[in-house]
């Protein structure tokens, strides 16, 4: 480990097409540190949800190298990927992603359930986190009784619950309203002021780019700015 | 971890309720097919017991290889002695004699003269000493077309179709012309009791019946019967006793230099009957087997779509951290619950109706108007042991394959493209 939380070198995205193959990234080099707040724009296929991807080991490089907490991605086995995403990622999707048939206490606890601890420090950290996205009231609802910002809330509890060290954010705020919108992003930058969580986003709306610390651009796979913002 | 999954399954009613109530279905449907099989077969089986091969049959060796023919020729002498000694050994057992006999019947017009005569098909057994049951095992009384049953010696029992070719009745003579044992010309006197309907068409062309002591006097056969019967008192049949009790009797009187000597032959080895046996468990095997197919592509189906609906569940338990083996040890596990939970209800529903086709049974008299006592008019099945069990095999089975089916295919995706599936 050079220091760096997340370290992005000579990244190689390839995928299959027809006969040849389309490569999605090229030639990324990036780090990441601790507490940051970045957001990754760029239009609309430029490759901004295969970088979340490949840092979030759900995807793994062609060539090139993405160390993710000392971990290298390219090598990980599936189990290991598993392990790492369990005890240090947490992850936020456009679509929300909860569980239909749990309530919200039992959505925000599954990440939990996986880390095997007891009963109370679960219950003591799910309540706690659904209190930073302000939803303590709603722990018996089911994600049909929500409206989307609470939906999307409830996800933020769910990927912070555990107090990763990174958050990977695909378009959260795709689906919501201006308002809603504002508030996710207030109570992500604030869990990234006091928890010191490094936050990622794959994003294209303004509203998002406005709170950053740091934005990265990509045009067609490639790095084409990488800035740090006025942030929040 | 577990308890959370049990939860979620059983509060998403197409991952719970569908799949329980298929393999519910397809389990009641196999026991009580089990169950109605095994009680027709055991059924069939009582039925020849009691009529023709006994559960087992004590006969000379040279008999048995004529079995179908009943040489009384090669009859088995000093029976008595076999019999004490086989009713000491298996007294859970009746052994009754019989004989199986030939020859003309002659109805004689007032002169003496013969008036009409015909081929005879003959029975002899015991139908006139005190303990005996033979009337009631042959389901005679049932037949019973016209007079009554036999009640002192020279009494006996002819088919009624018979008795209307001969132009005879209740309370009439006829003469059997037949020969002895040992080949001599016979001729004996019976009064006709009465006439039976036995709803077999061999039977009901030329049948009678008579005494055991009456036809061993006029076949000259003092102490000597065609063959000895052994029936099951509880009417059990029971092959590994049956086989264990020939085995011992075997050994015990067969003398293999002696083609006279006795020898005892399980229901199963005459008449071919152990290839139906083998048959009808064959097709309760084929039978389970479809029913395992069929239930497996439902549930594959089922658990095909359910993975589509899950996909998000899926992606979200993975990029929570959950291991895919983990993952798909998970779906085998609740489908474990769901083929126990289909299994139990189905097993009892199963057993259930079985209770009630055993109690009632269903009524086949009306089909076949002719069969009158050969065949019981009325069928039931038959709860054994197995019925209790038989139906995890299919329960169990199908929905475990049916799911880890399904589940390779989710298993087998690359994660990231079970995003992009969830995103999209
Ligand atoms: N599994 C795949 N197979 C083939 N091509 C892929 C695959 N995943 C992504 N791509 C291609 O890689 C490019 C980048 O895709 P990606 O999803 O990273 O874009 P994006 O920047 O997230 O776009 P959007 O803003 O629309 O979400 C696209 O052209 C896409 O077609
Ligand atoms: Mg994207």
């Amino acid at each position: 480990m050079n220091g760096h939380l997340i370290t992005i070198s000579n990244l190689f995205k390839h995928f299959p097409m027809g006969k040849g193959h389309f490569t999605a990234l090229k030639d990324i080099s990036l780090n990441f540190d601790e507490g940051e707040f970045t957001g990754i724009v760029g239009p609309s296929g430029s490759g901004k949800t295969t970088l979340l991807n490949i840092i979030g080991s759900l995807d793994s490089p062609s060539e090139g190298s993405a160390v993710v907490m000392g971990q290298d991605i390219a090598t990980l086995t599936l189990k290991a990927a598993a392990r790492l995403r369990k005890r240090h990622l947490g992850f936020i999707f456009q679509t929300y992603n909860l569980l239909p048939v749990y309530n919200v206490f039992e959505n925000v606890e599954f990440p939990l359930l996986l880390l095997r601890m007891s009963a109370y420090e679960r219950k003591k950290a799910v309540m706690h986190a659904l209190e930073w996205v302000g939803l303590g009231d709603k722990t018996g609802s089911r994600p049909k009784q929500l409206s989307g910002g609470e939906c999307q809330r409830v996800a933020i509890a769910r990927a912070i619950v555990k107090k990763p060290a990174i958050v990977l954010a695909d378009e959260p705020t795709a689906n919501l309203d201006a308002a809603n919108s504002h508030h996710i992003l207030k109570t992500m930058s604030t869990l990234n002021r006091e928890l010191k969580t490094t936050f990622i986003f794959a994003t294209h709306d303004d509203k998002v780019i406005q709170y950053l610390k740091r934005k990265i651009t990509l045009e067609d796979g490639k790095v084409a700015k990488d800035e740090m913002t006025a942030g929040s | 971890m577990i308890r959370f999954l049990i939860k979620g399954l059983f509060r998403d009613r197409h991952r719970s309720l569908f799949p329980v109530i298929t393999v519910t279905v397809g389990v009641t449907i196999t026991v009580v097919l089990h169950c109605w099989i095994t009680g027709v077969m055991g059924d069939f089986i009582d039925f020849n017991a009691r009529f023709t091969t006994g559960h087992v049959k004590v006969v000379t060796r040279a008999y048995a290889e004529n079995l179908e023919q009943r040489p009384i020729d090669l009859a088995l002498l000093d029976t008595k002695a076999i019999v004490d000694s086989l009713k000491e050994q298996w007294p859970g057992y009746d052994w009754v004699q019989r004989i199986g006999f030939g020859g003309i019947l002659d109805a004689p017009d007032s002169l003496g003269e013969t008036r009409a005569q015909g081929p005879a098909m003959g029975f002899g057994i015991d139908l006139l000493s005190p303990e005996t049951d033979e009337i009631g095992r042959m389901g005679i009384r049932d037949g019973l077309a016209s007079g009554k049953l036999p009640e002192r010696p020279g009494d006996i029992l002819i088919s009624d179709q018979f008795a209307h070719h001969l132009g005879v009745g209740p309370g009439d003579r006829v003469t059997l012309l037949t020969s002895t044992m040992y080949g001599a010309m016979a001729m004996q006197n019976f009064t006709i009791a009465g006439t039976v309907n036995f709803g077999i068409e061999l039977m009901d062309r030329g049948a009678m019946i008579a005494d055991l002591s009456d036809m061993q006097a006029t076949l000259d056969m003092q102490d000597a019967a065609g063959e000895i019967l052994g029936i099951a008192k509880n009417h059990r049949y029971q092959e590994t006793v049956l086989a264990q009790m020939s085995d011992a009797f075997n050994k015990q009187w067969t003398d293999p230099e002696d083609e006279f000597s006795a020898v005892m032959l399980p229901l199963y080895e005459q008449n071919n009957l152990k290839s139906l046996i083998e048959y009808t468990s064959g097709m309760i095997g084929l039978m389970i087997f479809v029913f395992v197919l069929a239930m497996c592509v439902v549930l594959w189906n089922a658990g095909l779509i359910g993975g589509l609906r899950r996909y998000g569940e899926i992606g979200v338990r993975l990029a929570i951290g959950e291991n895919k083996g983990h993952l798909y040890r998970a779906m085998i596990l609740e489908s474990v619950a769901i083929g126990i939970c289909g299994t139990i209800a189905g097993t009892a529903i199963g057993l259930g109706l079985s209770w009630l086709l055993q109690t009632y049974g269903i009524n086949v008299g009306d089909v076949m108007k002719n069969a009158t006592m050969m065949i019981p008019d009325t069928f039931r099945a038959d709860i054994t042991p197995p019925a209790y069990f038989i139906g995890f095999i299919p329960g169990l089975f199908a929905t475990v394959v049916g799911t880890s089916l399904s589940g390779i295919g989710i298993y087998r995706r690359q994660t990231a493209s079970l995003f992009k599936e969830l995103e999209a």
